[in-house]
């Protein structure tokens, strides 16, 4: 299997078979929660992407040439949370100046990106970690772990608009009174989870 | 035990926060939003209830309306004539001092003067309960007394006394939400000075009203022959102030037969 392909197959099982929401159940917050309009769940989605792209190149770097050649790697979480936080503030500032609309629809689960666990899923996943797609075991290098942050967040956003699509047409449906509301998500999220199992064997 | 780790830990940590703070810094100074300070500063002047009075989404909104110039500075009802001054003179402007306003019930129809028909015991809402069977009071027009009002005030000045609502004067902001809470009309807004309120809102005639509550307007006509300025009329079964004619002498308290002219002067809650 020559780079190029090895590169696209990975590609792919990141957004699809290894999908942080529904196989990797790691993001779940924004997911339930801004999850009600297409438009904000977009807004959120690519908010994630840029975060979870940023700090999977960040922490990498800061733990394979700073952490481990000190001998600090037990520090990794902590280094992580420092470079997420600091990054969520970047994209709070940045949307606020560019995109207030934006700003005022996420409101508060736009800071919340830091605590999103998918953020630091993906950052703790990279270091020393590996994949094995197509029978082939990827080690996370730079360029995988940046690969894995951007393609898994971009995996986040199509979950977080396909449920706030279903979401949508929700709202009209009649649904039994008991149903109403959380436990028809969580039930739709379970399903949809159970149909992106069906991804396992592409790859 | 090795300080010498504990050190570099705390060092390094140290030292990516550090530069971590410098970025943001940095970033914070290019991406800083450039608003207006005078929008800070008539935010300042805002109660901040964001009781939607001024017809803005919220106390944030009107202060950038005001300084857009989309909004009258004395648009902040509760604030009242002092918030309309501080804005005024924030915005470089005179402002229109305005007659205060209060809310007021228009209806006595309490426990003891009211006939009730039955115990309403559903949803809590008075738009609900006035559609069953026209609501548990005998008079169409009265206070529901499930407290719609009470729940849309923001500033906590509504009570139901006796199955009608309430409204405590010293702690009304004058934002109409109660008005368009109510379902039945009975909330209006008064300037503060106006303190003589006929208190019934019924627009049966007279013999009708009577049956229904002990304290109802029977549109007999008698406040509007007392009245030495002329400022009260039989409008649609039911007598009504201008205020603007009345003098708040009082004359037509004592004159109505059925005690739904009162004078909140004397009773001392105005």
């Amino acid at each position: 299997m020559n780079a190029v392909a090895k590169l696209l197959l990975f590609m792919v099982s990141c957004v699809l078979t290894n999908n942080f929401i529904f196989s990797r159940f790691l993001g779940c917050c924004p997911f339930l929660g801004v999850s009600n309009k297409v438009e904000t769940a977009t807004g959120m989605g690519l908010a994630v992407t840029f975060v979870m792209a940023l700090a999977s190149l960040f922490t990498y770097v800061i733990y394979t040439w700073i952490l481990v050649p000190l001998g600090l790697a037990y520090l990794s979480t902590i280094a992580f949370i420092l470079v997420i936080a600091s990054l969520v503030q970047v994209v709070e500032m940045f949307l606020k100046k560019s995109a207030p609309s934006l700003y005022a629809a996420l409101g508060i689960y736009l800071p919340l990106i830091t605590t999103n666990c998918a953020v630091l899923g993906v950052c703790l996943l990279n270091i020393g970690g590996s994949v094995t797609v197509a029978g082939q075991v990827i080690e996370y290098n730079l360029l995988y772990s940046v690969l894995n942050g951007v393609f898994g967040a971009l995996g986040f956003l199509l979950a977080i608009v396909l449920m706030a699509g279903v979401r949508e047409r929700l709202e009209t449906a009649d649904i039994p009174e008991s149903f109403k509301g959380f436990p028809s998500s969580l039930i739709i999220a379970g399903l949809m989870s159970i149909a992106f199992l069906g991804f396992k064997g592409l790859v | 035990m090795d300080f010498v780790i504990v050190l570099t830990a705390a060092g390094i940590l140290g030292a990516i926060g550090l530069i971590f703070g410098l970025v943001l810094g940095v970033a914070g100074k290019k991406f800083a939003v450039e608003q207006d300070e005078r929008v800070v500063k008539v935010r300042e002047c805002l109660g901040g209830a964001n009781c939607g009075a001024c017809g803005f989404a919220g106390c944030d909104a009107f202060a950038e309306a005001v300084v857009k110039g989309t909004a009258p500075v004395n648009g902040c009802t509760p604030g009242g004539n002092s918030a309309a001054k501080a804005i005024g003179e924030i915005m470089g402007v005179a402002a229109e001092s305005k007659e205060p306003v209060v809310a007021r019930v228009r209806c006595s129809g309490n426990c003891d003067n009211m006939i009730r028909r039955y115990d309403y015991e559903g949803f809590s809402s008075c738009r609900a309960a006035s559609s069953y069977a026209g609501g548990p009071k005998a008079c169409h027009f009265a206070c529901v007394g499930v407290g719609d009002c009470v729940r849309a005030c923001k500033f906590d000045a509504i009570s139901l006394k006796d199955g009608v609502a309430h409204i405590d004067p010293n702690k009304c902001a004058g934002c109409g939400m109660c008005e368009a809470a109510c379902p039945r009309d009975i909330i209006h807004l008064l300037p503060r000075s106006q303190t003589i309120l006929v208190a019934c809102r019924n627009k049966a005639v007279g013999r009708v009203a009577r049956l229904q509550c002990k304290t109802a307007c029977i549109a007999c006509g008698k406040c509007a022959k007392t009245c030495p300025s002329g400022a009260i009329a039989i409008v649609e079964g039911v007598a009504q102030i201008d205020e603007t004619k009345c003098t708040r002498c009082g004359a037509c308290v004592p004159a109505c037969p059925m005690h739904c002219i009162h004078n909140l002067f004397d009773d001392n809650i105005a």
